[in-house]
């Protein structure tokens, strides 16, 4: 079985030392997803795996035989960037731009599970309605690093696509 | 044609002041923004090359001795294997900031653990990863007791050395004095993306795609160390992905990939592994320091001493430049300041985001807060009383200087308490609470800087230089320098950047980039201007520009024709750099609170303003001041890089053990930009605000941390275990 990408299905590789992470860079030339540990400790490379958010440098292609993967690319293009894109422009939640779309596909997947009503270390109760609160944004995008240091914003972007989809 | 302007003495009048379009300064959109939040921009390791070989280095796993053999053969037997660089042309260290010629090149004479010695190049990456731990090598690696590793443990070498008056008899006679030791750690750069390059090899020329912050010197040290001319070398880093000082000269992935691309004659893919650029490129050296201050009853500095001890790998000329700020920031007519360098077996240190003041300024800065203690004065008060009207040594004038202003409002925005300060007097269930605060200050630093612009008649404009943007938002502002000096929406502005095809400019780093290249833009708009009078037939100051022609009149297309204006201007610092002491200043204030049980210690809010001279886009700046801000939690509770002792390798080299900040670490950070020009920082009276914003940070938090429970701790990172050894009973 293939694995699907952003709609595109593609035979997994023949070798089976190629991470889904390297894949997606080398074999299906989507670079928007990024390596920045190799090691599950940063987060650059956190794609969609079924609607999940993984990091993709911890998962081997052969794996997700079967599986959609929805990456950077596969969320908006600049003609028509997702709601959560755009946030991240208008707040400049950003900086040097390599942690971005690791932080992107987190927070879009991050939304939903708020949404689930998934509790996290800083949820009041363990059932019943979460907030996306600041604070619930901050732990639940803990594993998303930004060395240049953009958190406040990052915070502010994802804070408003929250607000917005509650109305 | 070229506009030329060398900076002799102070520039009062500006023209950015008199322009009609209305955009310097003002909070537009980053250009790239899209481009990164789509995963469009394209980073690196990231071009599209056709029948690109991947490398792998290998490094070596001792800290001193020689690589006596190395078995190629054990790798090449390997799958897809094409070849085991080792070249002795490959690079032992990275280059230190604007070096212009190769670093140590001797890579089987090995100085430090994890220094690269051989690269392993495959068909695919798994290839040469799997291949490059199967390579076999022959060492003689000298006794570990003979290594020195530990800074303390050796004799140093003197720096700098400078004196005036007696600083022991001011120590001895002022009514309040402290004479403290402080240590900080060793910090990482740690940028998000990994250094990589691509390089291909035309039999002529070399073109590398590379991560690296200083084209203008980068291009030297590469064809100095593959051995060709700068001519026959082209290097493109359009998006760097954080640099931080790590990437400010060539490291050895960069070369690598050339030689192996040469030899082979196909193009290679180098991409460190995290593990290695922790191991190999740059760490900013420990310190060990002494803080000594003299004052009188009121507070008045009489006495001001601050001697530090720092680490760097034999034959580097780097000294982590602690003492930078330490010289202007407060009086007192008797100082002492000395540097000292020990020799130790560690990778290379070099430039971390604000090298000297990053860690200088913390310790000065917690010094105060006990000045201030000692002497029963509010610490805000105590700096503005002990700010200096000249610089306190050479009696030069300060080109402007911001700090009462950046204590005040900060104090004002913060809702400082001031007054007597008392620790353990707030209490929330197991959490003691405080604020603390502390000065910020950054030694203003420019460099020359060329840039090539071009109107064209259909109203839009081209700017052009082999700067690079390293988020720092270049791209951005030179679009709205030239836009508020040619009349243009810079929506119709085309920056081109980080591609030595272009005009050198200054390159990113020392928080030098903004004010350089947009000077050197805003030179060459000048003299665009200059040709403008003469078509449209007005003076200077009657030639006023907006929205794509003269405003209420002719349009580009209108007076040029089918002519475009170009113009390339070249900047240059002159004297101006002896007559003025020229700094970035601020002040920070942070409220934490402190675990009564384990010591943790979380901030819960910060305030930070600063005066960095005129604010070219309000939105880019105040994301630098908030990122440094970031760094100054970082450095004041979790950042350390920690070296075995037995063996001198780095213990924590990676993301999960060395401890950068994460989302959860930051709160809300208020940033205030106090309004400045500073006329002799630049022509367009801006100064750097990249590093200024951790330039002191981490004592604002330390000295509330001792608000909150009465820990003074004095090594920094401030880690749990530290605040619990030095809480009150």
């Amino acid at each position: 079985m293939p694995i699907i990408i952003n709609d595109t299905s593609l035979d997994v590789p023949a070798d089976p030392r190629v991470t889904l992470l390297d894949f997606l860079r080398h074999h299906a030339g989507l670079t928007g997803t990024k390596k920045g540990c190799d090691h599950g400790q940063c987060g650059a490379c956190t794609v969609l795996v079924n609607g999940m958010r993984i990091n993709s440098c911890l998962a081997l292609a052969i794996a997700h035989d079967g599986d959609t993967v929805t990456t950077i690319e596969g969320l908006g293009t600049p003609d028509a960037p997702s709601v959560m894109q755009q946030a991240f422009v208008d707040h400049d939640a950003m900086q040097c731009g390599y942690c971005t779309p690791g932080q992107i596909c987190s927070a879009t997947a991050m939304l939903q599970e708020i949404a689930a009503g998934w509790p996290s270390d800083v949820s009041t109760n363990l059932d019943g309605d979460i907030s996306a609160s600041a604070e619930e944004i901050r732990e639940r995008m803990s594993g998303n690093l930004c060395r240049c240091g953009a958190y406040a914003n990052i915070v502010s972007a994802i804070g408003e696509v929250a607000g917005r989809d509650r109305v | 044609m070229t506009g030329q302007f060398t900076q002799d003495a102070p520039e009062t009048e500006c023209l950015l002041d008199s322009m009609r379009q209305d955009v310097i300064g003002k909070p537009l959109v980053r250009i790239d923004a899209l481009a990164k939040a789509t995963g469009t921009a394209t980073y690196a390791a990231e071009y599209p090359v056709k029948d690109c070989l991947e490398g792998v280095l290998v490094t070596a796993p001792f800290a001193r001795g020689r690589i006596t053999g190395i078995d190629i053969d054990t790798c090449l037997a390997c799958d897809g294997v094409v070849a085991v660089i080792d070249n002795e042309k490959l690079i032992a260290r990275c280059a230190q900031g604007t070096a212009g010629e190769a670093p140590v090149q001797e890579v089987r004479k090995v100085a430090y653990w994890g220094q690269p010695f051989a690269l392993v190049v495959a068909e695919t990456f798994e290839q040469a990863r799997d291949a490059s731990k199967h390579l076999k090598i022959t060492i003689q690696d000298d006794d570990l007791s003979d290594i020195p590793c530990d800074p303390q443990a050796v004799e140093p070498e003197n720096q700098q050395y400078s004196s005036q008056g007696d600083l022991p008899h001011a120590m001895t006679e002022a009514p309040h004095s402290v004479d403290a030791k402080f240590t900080t750690a060793g910090h990482a750069s740690a940028a998000m993306e990994p250094h990589a390059a691509i390089a291909q090899w035309d039999g002529q020329t070399l073109t590398v795609h590379a991560s690296l912050q200083m084209l203008n010197y980068n291009i030297s040290e590469l064809a100095d160390a593959v051995g060709l001319e700068e001519n026959q070398v082209r290097i493109v880093s359009r998006f760097v992905g954080g640099g931080f000082g790590s990437k400010l000269g060539i490291s050895a992935e960069t070369v690598a990939a050339s030689l192996a691309a040469m030899q082979l004659k196909r193009p290679v893919r180098v991409a460190m592994s995290r593990q290695q650029v922790f191991q190999c490129v740059m760490r900013r050296s420990e310190t060990s320091q002494r803080m000594r201050l003299a004052a009188g009853k009121d507070g008045t500095l009489q006495g001001f001493g601050h001697e530090a001890l720092v680490s760097n790998l034999p034959d580097e000329q780097f000294a982590e430049p602690v003492l930078q700020s330490s010289e202007f920031l407060y009086a007192g007519d008797n100082r002492l300041l000395t540097l000292d360098l020990a020799r130790v077996h560690r990778m290379t240190a070099g430039s971390v985001r604000a090298p000297g003041e990053a860690v200088g300024m913390p310790t000065l800065e917690v010094a105060m807060d006990m000045l201030a203690e000692a002497c029963s004065i509010d610490p805000v008060e105590l700096r503005l009383k002990n700010i200096p009207d000249r610089h306190p040594m050479k009696g030069t004038p300060f080109s402007s200087h911001k700090l009462a202003e950046c204590l005040q409002q900060g104090a004002e925005a913060f809702g400082w308490d001031s007054g007597l300060r008392k620790p353990r007097q707030r209490r929330e269930g197991e959490w003691w609470i405080g604020t603390g605060m502390a000065s910020a200050a950054r030694v203003h630093n420019i460099a020359k800087a060329k840039a090539r612009v071009t109107l064209n008649p259909d109203g839009t404009a081209l700017v052009e230089s082999d700067m690079t943007d390293l988020g720092t938002g270049t791209y951005t502002i030179l679009g709205q320098i030239a836009g508020e000096m040619l009349g243009l929406d810079p929506s119709n502005v085309l920056v081109d950047l980080g591609d030595t095809r272009l005009p050198r400019g200054p390159g990113s780093g020392g928080s030098w980039g903004a004010a350089s290249i947009a000077s050197a833009v805003y030179v060459a708009c000048k003299a665009i201007r200059e040709k403008l009078t003469k078509y449209a037939n007005v003076t200077e100051g009657e030639l006023n520009l907006k929205d794509g022609g003269v405003e209420g009149g002719a349009s580009f297309a209108q007076l040029l024709g089918d002519k475009e204006l170009r113009e390339e201007g070249h900047y240059e610092p002159g004297d101006i750099e002896d007559d003025y002491v020229a700094a970035g200043f601020g002040a920070y204030f942070a409220e934490v609170r402190v675990n009564a049980f384990t010591g943790e210690t979380r901030v819960n809010r910060m305030t930070g303003a600063f005066g960095f001279g005129r604010v070219l886009n309000e939105r880019t700046a105040r994301s630098q001041c908030q990122g440094g801000m970031v760094w100054s939690i970082g450095a004041a509770l979790t950042e350390a890089l920690h070296f075995d002792p037995r063996d001198g390798h780095l213990v924590n080299c990676d993301l999960a053990e060395y401890h950068v900040p994460v989302n959860r670490d930051v709160p809300e950070l208020e940033v205030i930009m106090v309004e400045e020009r500073d006329p002799a920082a630049s022509p367009i009276q801006a100064k750097g605000i990249g590093e200024l914003g951790m330039c002191g940070g981490a004592a604002a938090i330390a000295n509330a941390i001792y608000n909150a429970c009465g820990a003074r701790v004095r090594d920094f990172p401030i880690t749990p275990d530290r605040v619990v050894a030095c809480m009150p009973d």
